[in-house]
């Protein structure tokens, strides 16, 4: 079964972050990609550019709206995430703990929706 | 809908070979053996709301049988299988509409549980029993959910109350209750969270969860309120009954002993706090001759097991504080200096305002209520139970007791203030009465 780890951090705490900091957490990060490369659990991942260069779109009354900005403001922003195979909601639950990021932000995690046919 | 609360159930005394039975024998067979053949169902059929559906149609198979056919020799076992054949039928039919490949499937899921051969060995003792019913209870409690699902799933699957049942104890409307079911359910199966017993590492706080739903279940019950008063004692009724479950499953762990040892020690003050009016008593005015001495005794012994097991958890030192209470024959009687000892170190265990309260009281009854009240004025300074009217209410007593009546009526109309629950609220109306000056 697939789930998302969603990776939500806050943005302005991480880009005033001494660059010594910086550099452990994507030490953390490497180490922490392949130890799930090697167990086999992940499926895909990416870190995300900050939300200032976000865009939305929509579409109302048959025309597109581009803004600037994320979808809503909140404390903590996506900053990232991995697609995992795990077997159950538990041992997903393991892995995204032990994703650098759990220990400032929070990693939110959601089962892939599989369709029918 | 009392249940029995037999903590070591033996099969074979309900099975009375080939007699036919009457729909009340059928019945009663079914209300005994619930919650253990619906853990098996859900282990088998991966899926709490198949594993209810089932359940209903074997108890319909049965009526019609039994009284025809006599009972089987084994009951419970002839309930699991017709249950389980029920399902499997339910999900071919399903899957024949759907598409060949889950046919497919659903037959060889059929023919795995066949091809066990001594499935009524292995599926139907009682240690794989146990271990379903140990592996629902996880399930129920798992910190995914929130703690309102936990407690109502518990009490669905585990306890086999109805959802309106359910609704009432918790003075929710039932629409509210059956849809905090569905979603439950919903979220068990799509986020696929698993039917099984942690393992050691995991086990302390997933045990942790799980003692909490159960208290939490008690304390629901046991807090007076007024309407669904019956309703309210079955909660009682059923968190002992779950906590003896969890010490029968997990005999090792001494904090569900001392848990189900605090409830019992609890539960047997039930029929002496409150007076024929409906009136709360306090435990100082209590008639302690109708304190239940069988509950008394069977709650201090798990006292003191836990005790012995090392050193003492949350639950083990308030089951020692209420077991000082249950030994004292009279209140007079009462060791207030190893109350508050046992409160001093639940402060530092598990820090809150509530046991810090509690503390403070103790401290008034054993060194004078100018300790207990230099204590609670600490409290009320941090802020910490802002908004409890039981702090303004536990000052009040001990300005009353110094004679400070001004300042105890200011205290008792600041807990009128924020006091929820009527039975609480007209025992404050009268002390207030009591301290304020007599009007010609």
């Amino acid at each position: 079964m697939q789930y998302m780890l969603l990776i939500y951090d806050n943005e302005a705490e991480m880009a005033a972050n001494r660059k010594g900091a910086t550099d452990v957490m994507m030490a953390e990060y490497r180490e922490f990609t392949d130890s799930i490369l090697k167990s086999g659990n992940m499926k895909a991942g990416d870190a995300l550019q900050p939300t200032s260069t976000a865009t939305c779109v929509r579409i109302r009354n048959g025309k597109t709206l581009t803004t600037d900005g994320p979808f809503a403001e909140t404390k903590e922003q996506l900053g990232g995430y991995y697609l995992i195979e795990a077997k159950d909601l538990d041992e997903a639950t393991k892995i995204a703990a032990r994703i650098p990021s759990a220990k400032s932000g929070t990693v939110e995690v959601r089962p892939v929706r599989v369709f029918a046919g | 809908m009392v249940r029995g609360a037999q903590s070591s159930p033996t099969p074979h005394a309900i099975s009375s070979g080939a007699v036919a039975s009457s729909r009340e024998a059928v019945e009663q067979v079914f209300k005994q053996e619930r919650g253990r053949i619906l853990a098996t169902l859900i282990r088998i059929l991966g899926d709490i709301d198949l594993g209810e559906e089932a359940l209903a149609a074997a108890l319909e198979a049965a009526l019609v049988q039994w009284p025809a056919e006599g009972t089987p020799a084994n009951p419970r076992a002839w309930l699991i299988r017709t249950a389980r054949n029920k399902a499997i039928d339910q999900m071919r039919r399903r899957a024949l509409l759907d598409d060949k490949r889950a046919a497919i499937e659903a037959d060889a899921a059929l023919e795995r549980e066949d091809a066990g051969g001594g499935a009524d060995v292995t599926e139907f003792d009682e240690v794989a029993v146990r271990d379903d019913q140990l592996r629902l209870i996880f399930t129920c409690c798992h910190p995914a959910l929130a703690v309102e699902a936990q407690v109502a799933l518990t009490l669905r699957t585990l306890c086999g109350l109805e959802t309106d049942e359910i609704a009432r104890a918790f003075l929710v409307p039932a629409p509210t209750m059956a849809q905090r079911l569905v979603r439950a359910k919903a979220k068990i199966q799509q986020a696929r969270i698993p039917y099984r017993v942690p393992d050691a590492e995991e086990l302390p706080a997933r045990l942790d969860a799980v003692l909490a739903v159960v208290y939490l279940v008690f304390n629901e019950g046991y807090s007076a309120s007024s309407g669904a008063a019956l309703i309210r004692r079955e909660l009682c009724a059923e968190a002992i009954r779950l906590g003896r479950l969890l010490v029968e499953l997990l005999p090792g762990e001494s904090e569900t002993r001392a848990l189900l040892a605090l409830m019992l020690l609890t539960d047997a003050r039930r029929d002496a706090r409150v007076d024929a009016d409906g009136e709360m008593v306090l435990l100082e005015d209590q008639d302690r001759a109708r304190w239940d001495r069988e509950e008394i005794r069977e709650g201090l012994a798990l006292v003191e097991a836990a005790l012995r097991a090392g050193p003492p958890g949350a639950y083990a030192l308030q089951a020692a504080i209420a077991g000082v209470h249950a030994r004292a024959l009279r209140a007079d009687e009462t060791d207030w200096r190893e109350i508050a000892a046992l409160y001093g170190v639940l402060r530092v265990a598990n820090p809150s305002g509530v046991v810090a309260l509690n503390h403070a009281a103790a401290v008034a009854m054993a060194e004078g209520p100018a300790a207990g009240l230099r204590l609670m004025d600490a409290i009320a300074a941090d802020g910490s139970l802002a908004g409890y009217h039981l702090l303004p209410a536990a000052r009040a007593d001990l300005l009353r007791r110094l004679g400070r009546l001004s300042d105890a009526a200011a205290a008792y109309r600041e807990a009128l203030a924020l006091v929820g629950n009527d039975a609480d609220r007209r025992f404050l109306e009268r002390r207030l009465a009591q301290v304020s000056p007599a009007r010609a």
